[in-house]
C-alpha cells in the first residue's frame, strides 16, 4: 500500500502542466533522434542534457527519460524503413523488419515494434516499481566499502560480459577514470593533473565533455563515414484497417512479447549489458521458441516484436541500479546519473528518503511516457518516416552546432569546447580500432564516486585494506566482480588450447 | 596506412600518453600514507599504469596477430572517408577559432553556410534559412531564456541593442 501511495504521488508530480509538456516534448524529440540512422538514446540524452539546467531536476529527468524512451521506440523506424539500425539497440530489429518492409509489410512491422515496445515498457515499469523500494531499502546498509565494491562490479561486467577485446576495454575504463581525476584532489585539496598549466583543467573534465565528444562529434564522424552510400527508404501506407489487421496478427506473438519483456528487464539491470544484448538475446529466444524458426530473418512479425520489446524493457531495467544503487546500467543511464550529480542530487539509496518527489515523479512519468510514445508513434509514423529522407549533410552540421553550444553552456568555458572536439576525434579513431568507448563514459561518471568511496573507506579504517574483504557484503560483491573477470579469461584460454590441439591434429 | 599499422601506432601513442599521465600524477604523493591510505596522486598514477599495461598487451597481441585489426591489411581510412573527415574536422576547428574572434553566432552562421551549401550542395534558399535561423534561435534560447551568455568576441557591440530588448 505504501508503494501505491507513493506511486499516486508520483503521478501527481508527473501530471503538472510543465512536466506533462516536457514529457511530451521529450517523447517527440526522442522519436526523432531514435529514427535518425546512427543516433540513439545516448546521443540524444548527451546532447540535450545541458539544456535541462533551465528547469528543476524532477522536470529535467522526466524530460530526459522521455527522450530515452522515445529513442527506444524510434530506433525501430530506421531499422525497418532503411534497413539501417537507428541505434545499436535496434540492430536485431533489422533482421526481420527489413524483409517485412521489402514485402510491403512495413506498416505491420512498425506496429509490431510499437506495440512490443509498449508492452515491454509497461511490464518493466511495473517490475521497476515493485523492485526499486526494497532494493533501495537494502542498499541503505551500504557503506563506502560496499559502494566501492559495487563500482568494481560495474567495471567487471564490462570486462566479463562486454564481449569486446579485454585489454582495450580495460584501457577504456582506465582512461575514463584518469580523466575523472583531473582537477582538485578532494582529500588533500591540491591541484592534480593540470596539463600544461591550463586554468581550464582546474574545474576538472566534466563527464559531459567526454560524453558529447564521443556521442556527439565522434558519432557523427562515424555516421558520415558509414552513410556515404545512397540509402533507400521503403514505402509504408497507413490506414486504420491495416493497423487493426496488424494487431490481430500480433496476437499470435503474445507469449514472445511477454517473455521478451522479462528477459529485457533483467538483462537491462546488469551494468554493461543493457538494451543491445537484451534485444539480441530476445531475438534468439523468440527464434528457438518458435514453431517455425526457419521463417525468422525472412520477415517474421515475432522477430520484430521480440527485440523491440526487450530493448524498451531493458532501458527501464537499466534505471533500477541507477536510482537505487547509484550504478548506471547503460551508457545512457550513466549520463543521466552524471546529470543528477550536476542537479545537486546524490544518486543512491538515499534518493528515496531525501528526494521522494524526484524518484516517484520519474517512475510516474515512465508509465505515462510509455503511453504517450505509443500513441504519438502510431499516429505520426508517416511524419517520422519523412525524417529519414532528411539529408545527413543538413543534420550533421546542426548537431555539431548543438554539441558546441551545449558543451559551452554548463561551464561557459571555451576550453571545454576544444576538449569536446579533441575527444570526439580521438575516440572516433579509437572506436575505429575496436576500442569500446562506452566504458570510458561510464568510468568518467563513476570516477569521482569510486575514488571517494575507496579513500573514505581507507581513511576511516586507518589505511587497512582488509576492510573491503572483512565486511561480508562488500566481500560478496567483490567476489562476484572477480568471478566476472576470471571466467571469460578461463574460457578464452580453454578455447585457445582447444584450437591449438585441433591445429596440431590437423598438422598430423 | 593499413589498419594493422594504425593499430600499432595507436597503441604506441596511447602508451606514451599513459607514461605522460603517470609522470604528471607523480607531482602529488603516489605512495602510501601510513594510517590514511593512498596519497593524492596514487589513484591516477596506478590507473595510468594499467593503461600502459593494456597498451603493451595490445602491442604484444598486435605482434602475435591476435586481434582482427592486426591482421587487417585494408586501408584504415579510404579516400572518401579521409576527405569528409578532413573537411568536417577542419571546419569544426575553424568554427572554434572564429568563435574566439568574431563570436559564436557569426561563426555558426558561416559554418552552416559552408557545410550545407558547399559540402551538402543544398540550395541557396535552404542554406540561407537554416544558417540564419539557427543562430537567431540559439540567441533567444540561451541569452533570453537561459540567461547564459555565449562568447561574442569582437562582435559584442552589435548585440547591445538586442540586450536592451531582452533584459
Amino acid at each position: 500500500m505504501e508503494i501505491l501511495d507513493a506511486l499516486l504521488q508520483g503521478f501527481a508530480t508527473a501530471i503538472t502542466p510543465q512536466n506533462l509538456l516536457l514529457m511530451m516534448l521529450g517523447c517527440v524529440i526522442g522519436l526523432f533522434v531514435g529514427a535518425m540512422p546512427g543516433l540513439g538514446s545516448v546521443n540524444g540524452v548527451a546532447i540535450l542534457l545541458p539544456v535541462t539546467f533551465l528547469v528543476p531536476p524532477t522536470a529535467a529527468i522526466i524530460f530526459l527519460a522521455a527522450v530515452y524512451y522515445g529513442a527506444m521506440y524510434g530506433g525501430a523506424i530506421s531499422s525497418i524503413m532503411l534497413g539501417i539500425p537507428g541505434a545499436s539497440t535496434a540492430v536485431a530489429t533489422v533482421f526481420d523488419g527489413r524483409p517485412m518492409a521489402m514485402q510491403g509489410k512495413a506498416d505491420f512491422a512498425l506496429v509490431a515494434a510499437a506495440v512490443g515496445s509498449f508492452v515491454g515498457g509497461t511490464i518493466s515499469v511495473i517490475l521497476f516499481t515493485l523492485f526499486a523500494p526494497p532494493l533501495a531499502d537494502f542498499a541503505l546498509k551500504f557503506g563506502p566499502q560496499e559502494e566501492f565494491a559495487l563500482m568494481m562490479l560495474a567495471f567487471a561486467t564490462f570486462i566479463g560480459l562486454g564481449g569486446d577485446d579485454i585489454p582495450k576495454t580495460l584501457f577504456s575504463i582506465a582512461i575514463g577514470l584518469v580523466f575523472a581525476a583531473v582537477g582538485l584532489d578532494e582529500i588533500s585539496g591540491r591541484p592534480r593533473l593540470i596539463f600544461f598549466d591550463l586554468p581550464g583543467f582546474y574545474h576538472g573534465i566534466n563527464f559531459l565533455v567526454l560524453a558529447i565528444g564521443i556521442y556527439g562529434i565522434g558519432e557523427i564522424l562515424w555516421t558520415l563515414e558509414t552513410s556515404q552510400g545512397e540509402v533507400k527508404v521503403s514505402q509504408a501506407s497507413f490506414t486504420a484497417k491495416r493497423v487493426l489487421e496488424a494487431f490481430k496478427k500480433l496476437k499470435q506473438s503474445t507469449l514472445t512479447i511477454l517473455s521478451s519483456s522479462f528477459l529485457g528487464y533483467f538483462v537491462g539491470i546488469l551494468p554493461a549489458a543493457g538494451a543491445t544484448p537484451a534485444s539480441l538475446m530476445a531475438y534468439g529466444v523468440a527464434k528457438t521458441m518458435a514453431k517455425d524458426p526457419d521463417s525468422f530473418g525472412k520477415g517474421n512479425i515475432a522477430g520484430v516484436a521480440a527485440p523491440e520489446t526487450a530493448n524498451n524493457a531493458a532501458s527501464t531495467g537499466s534505471m533500477l541500479p541507477m536510482i537505487t544503487l547509484g550504478i548506471p546500467g547503460s551508457p545512457t543511464t550513466a549520463i543521466l546519473l552524471g546529470g543528477m550529480i550536476i542537479w545537486g542530487l546524490r544518486p543512491g539509496p538515499l534518493l528515496f528518503v531525501n528526494n521522494p518527489e524526484f524518484v516517484w515523479g520519474l517512475i510516474g512519468s515512465l508509465y505515462m511516457a510509455n503511453l504517450f510514445t505509443v500513441i504519438i508513434n502510431i499516429a505520426f509514423i508517416p511524419l517520422f518516416v519523412s525524417v529519414l529522407k532528411l539529408s545527413f549533410t543538413i543534420l550533421a552540421p546542426i548537431i555539431f552546432v548543438l554539441c558546441i553550444v551545449g558543451g559551452y553552456a554548463p561551464t561557459q568555458d571555451m576550453h571545454d569546447v576544444w576538449l569536446i572536439v579533441i575527444f570526439g576525434v580521438v575516440f572516433y579513431l579509437l572506436r575505429k580500432l575496436n576500442y569500446p568507448v562506452a566504458p570510458a563514459v561510464l568510468a568518467i561518471v563513476l570516477g569521482p564516486l569510486t575514488e571517494r568511496a575507496l579513500r573514505q573507506s581507507l581513511v576511516a579504517e586507518r589505511g587497512d585494506v582488509m576492510t573491503f574483504v572483512e565486511r561480508p557484503l562488500s566481500a560478496t560483491i567483490l567476489f562476484l566482480a572477480v568471478l566476472l573477470i576470471v571466467l571469460p579469461a578461463i574460457k578464452m584460454m580453454r578455447h585457445r588450447k582447444k584450437r591449438e590441439a585441433a591445429a596440431e591434429q590437423d598438422g598430423l | 596506412m593499413t589498419t594493422r599499422t594504425a593499430e600499432m601506432l595507436m597503441a604506441v601513442v596511447m602508451g606514451l600518453f599513459s607514461v605522460f599521465l603517470m609522470w604528471k600524477s607523480a607531482e602529488l604523493e603516489i605512495g602510501w600514507i601510513p594510517d590514511e591510505g593512498p596519497g593524492g596522486g596514487a589513484w591516477p598514477f596506478w590507473l595510468s599504469a594499467i593503461m600502459l599495461l593494456c597498451c603493451v598487451v595490445t602491442l604484444f597481441r598486435w605482434w602475435r596477430r591476435a586481434t582482427p585489426e592486426s591482421r587487417s591489411t585494408v586501408q584504415f581510412m579510404d579516400k572518401n572517408t579521409r576527405r569528409i573527415n578532413y573537411i568536417t574536422v577542419g571546419s569544426l576547428v575553424a568554427l572554434l577559432v572564429l568563435t574566439h574572434i568574431i563570436g559564436i553566432y557569426f561563426s555558426i552562421f558561416l559554418f552552416l553556410l559552408f557545410y550545407i551549401r558547399f559540402v551538402g550542395r543544398h540550395s541557396w534558399l535552404l542554406t540561407g534559412i537554416l544558417s540564419v535561423a539557427s543562430p537567431v534561435f540559439l540567441f533567444f534560447f540561451f541569452e533570453a531564456m537561459l540567461k547564459i551568455l555565449l562568447p561574442k568576441g569582437y562582435s559584442e557591440p552589435l548585440f547591445y541593442p538586442l540586450y536592451q530588448i531582452i533584459y
